[in-house]
Order: C-alpha cells, then sequence, then structure tokens
C-alpha cells in the first residue's frame, strides 16, 4: 500500500517558464544533482568494503532540495545541517577530496576526522555546523542569524533538517524567536516521511507541517522537493526577505529517500513501507525528470549527459584514491581543539 | 523574602576596610563588569529571561539596557534549550553572548544545547570555529527554593570536555572572572551563589581580569587543607575562624575555577598539611568533592596523613521547608567537628 503518494505535478508545467533561465545555470542545476548521484552511489558501493567506518545517511532521491537551495545562496550564506550531510556539503561547493578523507576518517578529511559523514563541515564554504541531535542544529542557525542582524550583514543562514525535527521542542523554540527577532534564517523541512522507520502518522497529527510553521507567524510554503526549480524559486524568495530584513521563511519540500535511513541499501522489505511505495517515487527521480525536462526543452542532450557523466566518475575514482592514501590522525592530534586559547 | 534576606545579610561576615580600596556590593561588581564588556566588545550581548525587568537579574544588569539598547540586552522567551543553541550559533559567529539564569535549574532545561553541541563544535569541526559564551547563573537556598530551585549542578557539568566552570566567591572575582570568561574563547559556566549577592568587597575600577584556572589562598596554616569555592568557601572560612581558636590551623583554598582545576595549589598546600577537607554546594557524591578526592588518592596518597574528607551535601534533593533545610546544608560547625576528627592524633 502506497500511503505516502508523491502529489507534485513535476516539471512539465515549468516548460514556459524557463525564459529567464540561462542554460549554463540549468545544465549547472543538473551537473550537481548528478553528480551527488553519483558520489553516492559510489559510497553505497564500497560501504561493505569497511574502509569507511562512519555512519552514513545517504540522500539518493534527496538530491534537489540541496541543489535547488545552494543554487540561491552565496558563499558567505551559511549553510546548516542534520546527520543526513552530503548532498548538502557537496551542493555549498564542499570539496569532495576533503569530504572522503573525511569519510574515512583521515588526518586531512573537512573535519580532520573528528566529525565522520555526521559532521562534514567546512567553513571555508559556509558549510558551517551540523548536528547529529534531531533538530539540535535548528537554534544554530537561528543564532547565526541573530549573530549577522546585530553585525548588520546581509548573510542569510539556512538549516535542512527532516519532519522529525520538527517534533523537538527546541524546533518550536526556534520558530517563534526567529519570528519574533525578524531573523535572517530559512528554515528548509525535507519531509521524507519516515524518522528512521517510523511513519509521519504515528509521530503528527494529520495537518501540514508548513501550516504548523505558518502558525509562529512565518511565511512558510510547500513546494515540491522533486523539482530542483521550485526549491530554487522558492529559496530565492526566502532569500531576498531575509535580506531584506523580512524575517525568517520556512520551507517544506515533501522528499523520498530511496535508501534505508542510514548504511547502504534499501529496508523497505523489512515492513515499515511498501516497496512500491519507493517505486512509485523512483519514477519521479529528481535527477532523471531533470534531465528529461532539460532534453524535452533543447537545453542539453543525452551526449552532453554521457560527458558529465564521464567527467564526474573520473573526479570520483581520483577523489577515493586520494583519500585512501591520506594519512591517518596520530594520537597527540587526539588531544587538540578541546578548548581555544 | 525577610527571612532569607536576614541570613544573607549575617553572612556578610567581614566589611572590607573603605580605606585601603573601593568597596562595592558583589551584584554590582558584577553589572560592572558587564557594562566594561558591552562597551568595550561589539560583540557583547547579554540576554536571558528578565534581565530588563525590575529586579535586573539581582542588580547585575542595571541600566545595561538604557545604555546600550535593546538589541544587545535583552529579555528572552521561556525556551532555555532554543536560547542556548541561539547563543551557541551567534557566538559561533562573532559574538560572545551572556546568557543570564535566575537559577542554575533552568540551565537543565538546555543540557543538549550546552553539553552536546556548544562545548563539542570546537573539538568535532577541528578547530574551525570557536563558542566564546557565558552561560551564568546563581544557585538558590533558603525561604523554600526546595527540590527545584536551589540546585548546584556544577558537579554534573564537571566531566564535560570542551566546558570551563568558574565559581567566584567574592565582588573582586565575580568581576574579574567574568571579564576573563567573556574574554575566553569557550563556552564557560559562572554559577553564582544567591547568598553571596549581597557580600560587599574591594573591587577595582575599570578593567581587569581574574585568570581563569588559577586558585588562591583565603588563609595559611599547617594543620589542614580546606579547598572549595563560592559560598561553600564562605562557610569553610568561618569555620577555619572558629578553630584558629582551639588552636587548629586550617589552610584554605579558593578554586575560583572548577574546570580548569588548579592541582598545583591542592598539591603544594597538601604536602604541607597532609589533610585535605573538600566542600562544595552541590552534592558530595560524583561531584566536585568526589573528583578532587579522587586525585588526592591518584595523584598525592604519598602526602596523605589522614583519610581525605568531603563536606557537600548528602544525597538527598533539597526540602523546600526550613524545618528539614537546617539539616541538608552543612554549617560552619559540620565543617569544623569534620576538621577537628581529621587533625585528632
Amino acid at each position: 500500500m502506497i500511503k505516502y503518494a508523491y502529489s507534485g505535478s513535476g516539471l512539465k508545467d515549468w516548460e514556459g517558464r524557463l525564459a529567464g533561465y540561462d542554460k549554463k545555470f540549468l545544465v549547472h542545476l543538473f551537473r550537481d544533482m548528478l553528480r551527488i548521484r553519483l558520489i553516492e552511489e559510489e559510497i553505497e558501493r564500497r560501504y561493505r568494503e569497511d574502509q569507511m567506518k562512519t555512519p552514513i545517511h545517504l540522500v539518493i532521491g534527496q538530491e534537489a532540495t540541496s541543489v535547488g537551495c545552494c543554487a540561491a545562496l552565496r558563499k558567505e550564506d551559511l549553510l546548516y545541517s542534520s546527520h543526513r550531510t552530503h548532498g548538502n556539503y557537496l551542493a555549498k561547493d564542499g570539496d569532495l577530496k576533503a569530504m572522503l578523507c573525511e569519510m574515512h576518517c583521515r588526518l586531512n578529511g573537512c573535519a580532520g576526522s573528528r566529525g565522520g559523514s555526521m559532521h562534514l563541515i567546512d567553513k571555508s564554504v559556509g558549510m558551517a555546523g551540523t548536528s547529529a541531535i534531531v533538530g539540535g542544529a535548528i537554534p544554530i542557525a537561528t543564532g547565526a542569524a541573530l549573530a549577522a542582524q546585530i553585525q548588520g550583514l546581509d548573510r542569510v543562514s539556512v538549516v535542512f533538517f527532516g519532519d522529525a525535527a520538527t517534533e523537538e521542542g527546541v524546533a518550536s523554540e526556534s520558530l517563534n524567536f526567529a519570528a519574533l527577532k525578524k531573523l535572517p534564517v530559512i528554515f528548509f523541512c525535507e519531509n521524507n516521511f519516515y524518522s528512521v522507520q517510523s511513519p509521519l502518522d504515528t509521530r503528527q497529527p494529520a495537518r501540514e507541517i508548513y501550516k504548523w510553521a505558518a502558525g509562529y507567524g512565518i511565511d512558510s510554503v510547500r513546494v515540491d522537493g522533486t523539482n530542483v526549480l521550485a526549491v530554487y524559486e522558492a529559496t530565492r524568495e526566502a532569500v531576498r526577505r531575509a535580506r531584506e530584513g523580512g524575517g525568517p521563511s520556512f520551507i517544506e519540500a515533501p522528499v523520498y529517500r530511496f535508501r534505508a535511513h542510514g548504511g547502504a541499501g534499501d529496508d523497505s522489505q523489512s515492513g515499515y513501507r511498501d516497496p512500491a511505495e519507493r517505486e512509485a517515487w523512483e519514477k519521479i527521480c529528481p535527477v532523471e525528470s531533470c534531465f528529461q525536462f532539460l532534453a524535452h526543452a533543447g537545453v542539453m542532450d543525452a551526449a552532453q549527459r554521457e560527458q558529465l557523466h564521464a567527467e564526474i566518475t573520473r573526479e570520483i575514482l581520483e577523489a577515493f584514491d586520494y583519500a585512501l592514501a591520506s594519512p591517518n590522525p596520530e594520537e597527540k592530534d587526539l588531544y587538540t581543539h578541546v578548548y581555544s586559547n | 523574602m525577610p527571612w532569607d534576606e536576614g541570613l544573607v545579610n549575617s553572612l556578610v561576615y567581614e566589611a572590607p576596610d573603605p580605606k585601603t580600596g573601593r568597596v562595592l556590593g558583589y551584584a554590582k561588581a558584577i553589572n560592572e563588569a558587564l557594562d566594561i564588556a558591552l562597551e568595550h566588545d561589539p560583540g557583547v550581548f547579554v540576554l536571558g529571561q528578565g534581565v530588563d525587568d525590575p529586579g535586573r537579574m539581582f542588580g547585575t544588569t542595571k541600566d545595561l539596557q538604557e545604555k546600550y539598547g535593546a538589541a544587545r540586552v535583552f529579555d528572552t522567551p521561556l525556551s532555555e534549550e532554543g536560547m542556548m543553541g541561539v547563543c551557541t550559533g551567534a557566538a559561533m559567529n562573532g559574538m560572545r553572548p551572556v546568557f543570564m539564569h535566575n537559577r542554575p535549574d533552568f540551565i537543565l532545561l538546555a543540557f543538549n544545547q550546552l553539553v552536546t553541541h556548544a562545548s563539542k563544535y570546537h573539538y568535532m569541526d577541528n578547530g574551525q570555529t570557536t563558542v566564546p559564551m557565558v552561560v551564568w547563573a546563581a544557585i538558590g537556598r533558603g525561604w523554600g527554593s526546595g527540590a527545584q530551585h536551589s540546585q548546584s549542578i556544577q558537579g554534573l557539568l564537571l566531566g564535560v570536555p570542551g566546558l570551563k566552570i568558574v565559581m567566584p566567591s567574592t565582588p573582586y572575582d565575580a568581576k574579574g572572572l567574568m571579564l576573563a570568561a567573556i574574554a575566553d574563547n569557550n563556552p564557560v559556566l559562572i554559577f553564582e551563589h544567591r547568598w553571596l549577592m549581597k557580600k560587599d568587597g574591594m573591587v577595582p575600577e575599570g578593567f581587569y581580569t581574574v585568570p581563569l584556572g588559577k586558585g588562591v589562598y583565603r588563609r595559611h596554616g599547617k594543620d589542614v587543607t580546606i579547598v572549595g569555592a563560592s559560598h561553600a568557601l564562605e562557610v569553610a572560612l568561618q569555620a577555619a575562624g572558629k578553630l584558629a581558636d582551639e588552636g587548629i590551623d586550617a589552610e584554605v583554598i579558593d578554586l575560583r575555577t572548577l574546570k580548569p582545576l588548579d592541582e598545583q595549589i591542592i598539591a603544594e598546600s597538601l604536602k604541607k598539611t597532609g589533610r585535605l577537607l573538600v566542600v562544595d554546594t552541590g552534592w558530595a557524591m560524583g561531584g566536585v568533592c568526589a573528583e578532587i578526592g579522587c586525585l588526592a588518592a591518584e595523584k598525592w596518597f604519598h602526602y596523605l596523613k589522614a583519610p581525605v574528607r568531603r563536606v557537600g551535601l548528602p544525597d538527598v534533593p533539597t526540602p523546600a521547608g526550613y524545618t528539614l533545610e537546617q539539616f541538608y546544608y552543612p554549617d560552619a560547625q559540620k565543617i569544623s567537628a569534620v576538621v577537628r576528627e581529621m587533625v585528632k592524633k
């Protein structure tokens, strides 16, 4: 039984709205999504080799949210995230080698091997902080926005979290405070309907999450999380509002994870969700549907896709080789950065 | 709260000599520190439930909002965890928040952000960000404060890497440690005691700091070393005065900072006296007393002439009624009795 069906209308209605878009930008969106997909698939393929001793949370199926959102941000805008960080980090222009070194617990990982998959933190690209405690980064992004407001900067902070994070008290506290102070923060909720293996209807009453957020007096929208352009435009509007002093925004993007909560492979067959549900969502895969759309609109073709595919694959293999050849931390490294001087 | 106030006033045991320096009240000393920090550094802001209400957090935040504006000194929603996270995020981005709480009990609501986020980001991201923030609270006692308005939670936080814990006992230290805590690049907790708020003491004008992690001798002696901080030290000093009349010579060390701990000063004194009593405003079990007692067993066993003793709270919640409370908090008599046992030949 399909409990959580796709309710969007895909990209088909968007052809008439492409006039304002630069072709290069559109291809870039597709490329970024394809790159995340291919990286995640390679991580998944190699995960059982046990070289990456870190709990992974793959974003396969959720590429459009990270890419669409980050396309509307500046480098100096801050992105905060949850345990599911790979897509966020890559979309925010994170360094693939630094990411894979981190996943292999190497000294030259983006967080020096202290973070692992759940804490891909890299200030140089504005990947400012993550939390493996559900909802934990929400007040921190709110505080970053408070800092920008006091400092008179037009910097925006964005925080990614899942549907379950909205059940945490701290989410309510943060939305209340952000609305009170009109802070330049964007609350980005990827609603993938399951918290680990617990479905949304065992955790929340039957109401829409973005309407809950609207109750705090925050501009809230729901966008199709499989549609990279819809995500981009919603974020662009939220960013404009934040920079103009209009306060916070809340974006709910229904989307589906094609894999298990954690680890490699899908676990639908264990019974918490119907494999048919995943298969239905796979038919509107954000990467594939974007390509079909762009190809139909004459923006790119299959040959170009092949070329991107080859280019990205080379980059990935090289980055894995680099990570595997990178140095491990030593015992003395355990004791650095407990305190700052 | 006349009963409470009476007790508080009775504990201001020695008025400083106004001829040798400027005398200031404890709360005013903190107020001055915040004023200087706000003026000195545009990154500093002060927040907390009631910091701009008529009581002004025991007077520690008096006039600050008028002087620095509501953007930098402001009341908060009743969202302890959320606001602790907001402070963390602001601190990670160039600000130095000072988050004030009426009672440490309310900080327990924010342990997720304090213990699992603020204290760990600098380590988790390999030193990319710092989290310079101060979390301040005044321990309650008396007049029915009871189980939920009197907790001394420093012992619960002692084992958290990345945090610093400060417990001043004089107005001089309250100001100097506050300024040092604000200047520090790590999350620093300051636990004051409600009963010290009316104490007067010598407080220099202008900017100065008291270094974190450095204890100080409050009294020199040769028979026994008493270490502690905050209000527990006040009581220990009263006991030491009484014991001196009996010919027992106690050395009293004010730790001022519990984390990092000044082990050197404890070792130095213990080498001389061979006897160690640890006093604390918190529970004896698993807290400050237990940790320092263990250190003595581990590192300074060869100095010891008698078993280490501790005087903290019994393993019991605080009763609200004064009828039971009188048996709960250790007083100078209790400390004196323990010391007498320790020095008995």
